[in-house]
This record gives structure tokens, C-alpha cells and sequence, in this order.
């Protein structure tokens, strides 16, 4: 990367004696949608809190389009903000509450009402202008709430869990039109949630946070294709963990179960004899021998879950449970419980946890 | 079911008795100035007294000054308090229960040994001063009403929330506070105000102690020497605070309403 727009450098975050963000590091380019993925408490809202200037860092630095906005007030950073709490002012209109910042900072009133009726358009509610608040459904208030926060083309979007307060189905579609109205725009945004099918489905990049610390920064693709620590491998996507124990480190060979599969350069310097823990996505495994799947292990199925048009099959393999979907089809009967089955996978598939 | 319902009324009726009667006597003793026919005659005299609409003018304008002093005072303090120091409001909640508990004839005694002509804070050497101070005496004995009410107010909106949406749009204190805060607790200022007013209006012992030309000890002076004009004069105090009250109710329903928050 370059030059990138938002540089978060080192940066560390205490509250008294407990250090809750430690070592921050995040490059996002310009016109980017980076998603701020973990568990709760894990330090999200801290870091776009830093962003916003709510938060003063304990140690690092921010920077944005090369300028340290680290000690800067939140009112001068020209930063737009959406809240999980919809804090629309509950005293103003629509309109007003969408024209709040262009009148904060001085626009003349014709130019204000050409923007806020530019912005009810994007966000499709244009016959709102004259509402208040209350007179709302929460995904309205949401999309107003993201209107007012991009009217004054702020130079970054921060969204800390705009959603989670909405219903399933409205969340899903403000997802998509967030992410669009986002792409329309151009606008660097930083998006905060605990849902990682949220993050996984609109995001350029996702960081997975953990313990105050980003444990892993990637495209959708790469981070649940290939985390790179357990934890990542753990918190995205349902996993299948496995335990292995390594037979010939030069050879690549570990054994599982009874049986041996060849992982090789996957090892990373582990020596003969260490255990090791095995992941496979559910969707990496198949029931029998298939074409094109090197490896193998066999087991006893333990439970079988018809859901209609997927199978979710659990199979007992030495002291460990694997789960795997098989498709349904009408002519051959679903596996039964406690008959011996084999499994395959291809060996590029599994991830070795470190 | 019924019968518990026969005794609500019953206690309903002997509460509206005990507040209706003594004020359907005062208003009946108030009208018999003239022998034999119920008259307003103990009104004329009262409302055309120069020495009422002295005194009464008087208060209302203390009133009002206290009501400005106590909003200046009140409404930044709750709001910061809820903002950045909640750890503090059990205290400032004590200090201002205080003017409940301590008499202000004890409050007056004190103004009067410190501010003195002769102190280095002299309040009490020229008239102006000393209205000044008799002011600052309402304030704090409305301080109780006036804190509570606005911190309701301020518990009825997301304080923190609103002010970051309203920071991170560009908006800097002086915006926020006149913007965004004053608003949404406006309905919450003005009960505050109106309970100050009948504070004020009705107040005698420091006007009385400060000796102010003020509608209490007015109220007091007549009630001493007179028969009929002091009935008059409690039922026009006792509408005046009643008015007051009826607006604060009415007030109300125009509250900017809350969005549902969730939480
Ligand atoms: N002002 C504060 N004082 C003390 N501790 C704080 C403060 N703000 C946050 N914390 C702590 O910092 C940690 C991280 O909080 P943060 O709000 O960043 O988590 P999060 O990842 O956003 O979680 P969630 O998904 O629940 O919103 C938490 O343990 C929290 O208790
Ligand atoms: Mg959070």
C-alpha cells in the first residue's frame, strides 16, 4: 500500500489500570470499507471511539489523508458518525436533523435544503423531510441517522453496530443499502459488529479483533478461507477442529486417529511428535470417497439432522465429532445413524491451527 | 371488587373535602365585606391598592431574575453532571435538597453577617445589591425544584449520545447546549420555573429579614391588620399558583417526544 487514507499506528488504549486496546495497527485505503469484527468487549467501539476523537489514545497515533488527527476534538475532524443507539434529535425534523451539521458549519440555508432533499433521495425516504423522530420505525431512523452523518461529505464514515438493534429482515436490507450507498459515494468507512455474516457480506476487509488487538486484517475471503490463528479460525464461519499428531515433520505427515494425512508445507517447523489442531470447514468434507479429495478418515455417523434441502450429518471420528452437509436428493435415502462411514477432504482444505 | 371500589370514593370524597372546604370558606368569607350581599368588594380593595401592585410587580420581577439565575446555574451543571461526572450526583443531589433542610431564616442570618456594608462583599450596603442578594437567596431556595426538575428532564433523552452525534457533526458546546439539550428538557426548564415563581411570589421571611418591598411580607402586613382582604388576597396567591401549575400540565404535551431507544 502507498499511501494509505487512514493510518491507525501503535495505538493503545487504557482506562485506569486495564488496558483494553493494546498495539493497534490498520491501514485502510481510501474509498475502503473495513469491518471491525469480534466478540463483545473485545475493544471495537474503543478504537472507532479514537477515530472519532471520543477517546484520547494512550500511546500511537491516526492519521487521515496524511494529516495527525491523534489530539484533534471530534468537532474538527470531519468524521461522520451512526450510533447503535438511533440519536436523532428528538426535537428537530427529519430534514433539520439531516441538516444539523451543513448549518453547524455555516451553509447557506438554499444550499442546506438542495443537500438534505439530495440525501432523503439516496436514502430513499423522500417523503420524510417534515417527521420527527418519534414518528419513526427504527430501520427509518437508522437511514436518516446515516443521512445526517454523510450530508457534510465527511472524509470517513464510522457505523458502531447500526444494526444490531434492528429486526433480522430490515438489518440484512440496510446492510446491502449501507454498503451501496457507500460504494455510490466513495466514502472511507470503518463499519463495527459482532455478526460475521454481516462482515463476511459487505465488507472490503475485515479486521477480527480480540482482546484489544487485531488478530487478523483480510479480505472476506481470505479470513474464513484462511485465519490465521485459532481464534479467527474459531469465530468466523463453523469449524470443525480435529486432533493431530505429527508423524514425519520432513515428510509432512500427521496422523489422525488411526490414520495418516499428508499436509505438507503446512507444518511451519513443528517437530515430530507435537500434537496439532486440525480444522475443516464443514463445507470442505464430503460423506464416501470423492474424485479429486486426497484424504480420507472413517468413523461412525452419530447424528443425522434432515433440514430439506441440506443434510447435516455428524460423524464420530476417534475421540473427535466432524460435521458436514450433504445435499438432499430424492433418491437415495438419508445416512443412518451408527453405520460406518468414511469421510474425504482434500488436504489443501485443512487448516492447521497455530 | 365493588366494595373496594365504594371505599376509594369514600377516601376520595374525605381528601377532596378536606381540600375544597377550608377554600370554599375562605372564597364565601372573602365575598361578605359587604353586610348581607356576597360582594367583590374585598377584591376592589386589594387589586386597587397601590402597595399590591407595588410589592406584587415587585416579586414577578424577582421571580424572573431568580428564574434566570437558577436555568444559568441549573441546567449546565445537571448537564455536565450527567454527561462526564454521574459519580457526583449523589452529592450535588444532597447539596440541593440543603435549602429543605436548612431554615432560610438561617440562610438570611448568614447573608446578613457576610454581606454586610462594612464585608468585603458589600451586598446589603445599597438597595440594588440587596435585591441582588435577595435573588440569589431565591435561587437557592428554589434550587431543589428547579435541579430536579431538569434532571428529570435530561433522564428522559440519551444526554451522552445525543451530544457525540451532535460533537462528531461539527457542533461545539454553546451549539449543543442551546441546540440540542436546552430543547428536548425545555418542557422540564419551564416546571422548574413555574414551581420558582410560586416559590418567589409567596416567599416572607428573607424578603421580610432583607427588607424588600416584596409580596410576602405584604400579603403578611394585611393579613395582620385587616379582616376580609387577606381572604381575597390568599385566593388571587392561591390562583396565581394554581395558573401556574395548569401550564406546566399543559406544557407538558408539547415535549418533544423521545424516540424509542433501545437502551
Ligand atoms: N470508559 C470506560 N472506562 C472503563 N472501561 C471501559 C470504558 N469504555 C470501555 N471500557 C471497557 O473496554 C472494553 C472494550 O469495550 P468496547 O466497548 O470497546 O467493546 P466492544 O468490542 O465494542 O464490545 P461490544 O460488542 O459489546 O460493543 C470493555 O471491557 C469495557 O468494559
Ligand atoms: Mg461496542
Amino acid at each position: 500500500m502507498a499511501d494509505p487514507f487512514l493510518s491507525i499506528q501503535h495505538v493503545r488504549k487504557s482506562f485506569g489500570a486495564t488496558t483494553v486496546v493494546e498495539d493497534f495497527n490498520l491501514d485502510v485505503e481510501r474509498g475502503e470499507f473495513v469491518s471491525f469484527l469480534g466478540p463483545s468487549g473485545c475493544g471495537k467501539t474503543t478504537v472507532l471511539r479514537m477515530v472519532a476523537g471520543f477517546e484520547e489514545p494512550s500511546a500511537g497515533k491516526i492519521v487521515v489523508g496524511g494529516k495527525d488527527i491523534t489530539r484533534l476534538k471530534p468537532n474538527q475532524r470531519n468524521v461522520g458518525m451512526v450510533f447503535q443507539a438511533y440519536a436523532l434529535f428528538p426535537n428537530l425534523t427529519v430534514a433539520q436533523n439531516i441538516g444539523f451539521g451543513l448549518k453547524v458549519a455555516g451553509m447557506p440555508r438554499a444550499d442546506i435544503d438542495a443537500r438534505v432533499a439530495e440525501m432523503l433521495d439516496i436514502i430513499k425516504l423522500p417523503q420524510m423531510a417534515d417527521r420527527y423522530p418519534y414518528q419513526l420505525s427504527g430501520g427509518q431512523q437508522q437511514r436518516i441517522a446515516l443521512a445526517r452523518a454523510i450530508a457534510p461529505k465527511p472524509k470517513l464514515l464510522l457505523l458502531d453496530e447500526p444494526l444490531s438493534a434492528l429486526d433480522a429482515k430490515v438489518r440484512v436490507s440496510l446492510r446491502e443499502e449501507i454498503r451501496s450507498i457507500q460504494k455510490k459515494l466513495g466514502i472511507t468507512t470503518i463499519f463495527v459488529t459482532h455478526d460475521q455474516e454481516e462482515a463476511l457480506s459487505i465488507s472490503d476487509r475485515i479486521a477480527v479483533m480480540y482482546g484489544g488487538k487485531a488478530e487478523q486484517v483480510g479480505t472476506p475471503f481470505e479470513i474464513y478461507n484462511r485465519p490465521a490463528t485459532k481464534f479467527v479460525a474459531n469465530f468466523v464461519g463453523t469449524l470443525n477442529v480435529l486432533e493431530g499428531k505429527v508423524t514425519d515433520a520432513a515428510a509432512g505427515t500427521v496422523q489422525v486417529n488411526s490414520e495418516q494425512v499428508s499436509l505438507k508445507g503446512k507444518l511451519n517447523g513443528s517437530k515430530s511428535g507435537d500434537t496439532l489442531s486440525l480444522a475443516l470447514r464443514p463445507e470442505a468434507i464430503s460423506l464416501g470417497r470423492q474424485p479429486g479429495r486426497d484424504s480420507s478418515l472413517s468413523g461412525e455417523i452419530s447424528e443425522v439432522h434432515f433440514l430439506g434441502s441440506v443434510i447435516r450429518v455428524r460423524v464420530g471420528i476417534g475421540g473427535n465429532t466432524v460435521s458436514l452437509d450433504t445435499f438432499n436428493s430424492p433418491a437415495t435415502p438419508p445416512p443412518a445413524v451408527g453405520e460406518k462411514a468414511e469421510i474425504s477432504f482434500s488436504s489443501d482444505d485443512m487448516l492447521v491451527l497455530h | 371488587m365493588k366494595t373496594g371500589r365504594f371505599w376509594a370514593w369514600v377516601v376520595f370524597g374525605l381528601g377532596a373535602a378536606y381540600f375544597f372546604i377550608p377554600l370554599i370558606a375562605t372564597v364565601e368569607f372573602s365575598m361578605r365585606m359587604r353586610r348581607g350581599v356576597y360582594s367583590f368588594d374585598a377584591y376592589q380593595i386589594v387589586l386597587g391598592d397601590p402597595r399590591f401592585q407595588a410589592t406584587f410587580g415587585y416579586s414577578v420581577l424577582a421571580a424572573l431574575f431568580t428564574i434566570i439565575l437558577g436555568v444559568l446555574i441549573v441546567v449546565p451543571a445537571a448537564y455536565w453532571i450527567r454527561l462526564r461526572l454521574p459519580q457526583l450526583r449523589p452529592i450535588v443531589e444532597f447539596i440541593t435538597l440543603l435549602p429543605l433542610v436548612i431554615p432560610a431564616i438561617v440562610i438570611v442570618f448568614g447573608y446578613i453577617r457576610m454581606y454586610g456594608s462594612n464585608s468585603p462583599l458589600p451586598f446589603l450596603a445599597s438597595d440594588r445589591g440587596t435585591d441582588l442578594l435577595l435573588v440569589i437567596g431565591y435561587a437557592t431556595l428554589a434550587l431543589p425544584y428547579m435541579y430536579r426538575a431538569v434532571d428529570t428532564g435530561l433522564r428522559t433523552i440519551d444526554v451522552r449520545t445525543l451530544t457525540e452525534a451532535a460533537q462528531i457533526l461539527g457542533a461545539g458546546w454553546g451549539t449543543i447546549v442551546t441546540r440540542v439539550i436546552l430543547p428536548n428538557v425545555l418542557i422540564a426548564v419551564l416546571s422548574g420555573a413555574f414551581l420558582t415563581f410560586a416559590i418567589v411570589i409567596g416567599e416572607f421571611t428573607m424578603a421580610s429579614l432583607l427588607n424588600r418591598p416584596a409580596f410576602g411580607p405584604y400579603l403578611q402586613n394585611i393579613g395582620a391588620n385587616r379582616a376580609y382582604e387577606p381572604a381575597a388576597l390568599a385566593i388571587i396567591a392561591f390562583a396565581i399558583t394554581w395558573g401556574c401549575m395548569s401550564l406546566i400540565q399543559i406544557l407538558s404535551r408539547f415535549a418533544p417526544k423521545s424516540a424509542n431507544r433501545p437502551n
